[in-house]
């Protein structure tokens, strides 16, 4: 039973991960996506009158918000009961001043990127492929463009 | 109030996300490196395991718990996608998170996530302001 305090692998976490697709379509009708959670939290805290965005339905985005505390709180429980947290998640540099803005800059363009692509890899990636988009497909290419050259050119110039 | 429900499958959700260390920053950089596979076997098989379960449902036309007809919103290619995706993409290697994992790195602990949120937050909001000035 050790074995669960472990790295859960791939084939145990991928197959379980693509089930929250059929599952939440059957249970609600959703379509599995998280990021417009972001312009949900927005909407709570300027109040709709300042978050004017006529393309953004709070109400059916409102399920991804109560879906994003539960991956908050699905961290809680990894970290309490399943070994999760004696784990470094973050290098030692994100700890300091300028790791931080670096996070905050990271976290602008995940938001940003997010929006202006509409959906992300749960969105696009998982949700999109598997119902056959072809917005999908381009959107994981473009993740993958973006996140392969800031890793090899980007980066590096920080460390 | 029935969307109350979702907070208990975003706990499963983010336990294997948490527990598969989505959600860690080396694993990502490590994914961009090509030096692991882990990364790429969790979303091909999370992908592979969807596309099946949508062709299921389409085959035997499953119906919702309320027995209603399962409707898939269709989502449209455009210059956002590419350019968006590719913003989303930096920001995802350099927090070594994605939308989800956010949320379960602040879970789990790491406090520095949380101005990874604040800056999703404003990133979320600036594009609503600067939406209608984009190319689209």
């Amino acid at each position: 039973m050790g074995e669960i305090l472990n790295l859960w692998p791939w084939y145990v976490a991928g197959p379980l991960l693509g089930l929250f697709v059929p599952f939440l379509l059957i249970v609600g009708n959703k379509l599995l996506g998280i990021s417009s959670s972001f312009p949900y939290i927005c909407s709570i805290v300027l109040s709709q009158k300042y978050y004017a965005d006529s393309d953004y339905n709070a109400l059916s985005s409102r399920w991804k918000f109560y879906f994003a505390i539960g991956i908050t709180l699905g961290g809680l429980v990894a970290k309490i009961f399943l070994g999760a947290g004696g784990i470094s998640y973050l290098p030692q540099y994100y700890y300091t001043v300028r790791g931080l803005i670096f996070l905050l800059c990271g976290g602008f363009l995940i938001g940003f990127g997010a929006r202006y692509a509409n959906g992300c890899t749960a969105g696009h990636s998982i949700s999109g492929i598997s119902t056959f988009q072809i917005s999908g497909l381009f959107a994981t290419i473009s993740f993958f463009v973006g996140g392969l050259l800031c890793t090899h050119y980007i980066i590096p110039l920080f460390n | 109030m029935k969307d109350v429900k979702y907070i208990l499958f975003g706990i499963v959700f983010g336990v294997l996300l948490t527990k598969a260390e989505v959600i860690n920053w080396f694993r990502i950089h490590d994914m961009f490196l090509f030096k692991e596979a882990h990364m790429y076997l969790i979303m091909g098989s999370a992908i592979a395991t969807a596309t099946i379960s949508v062709l299921l449902i389409r085959y035997f036309k499953v119906k919702t718990l309320h027995r209603k007809e399962i409707t898939i919103e269709a989502k449209g290619l455009n210059k956002g996608t590419i350019i968006g995706g590719m913003m989303f993409g930096i920001g995802w290697a350099i927090t070594g998170a994605c939308t989800g994992p956010i949320f379960a790195q602040i879970g789990v602990g790491v406090w520095p996530a949380i101005l990874t949120l604040i800056g999703a937050l404003l990133g979320a909001y600036s594009y609503s302001i600067a939406k209608s000035k984009l190319p689209h």
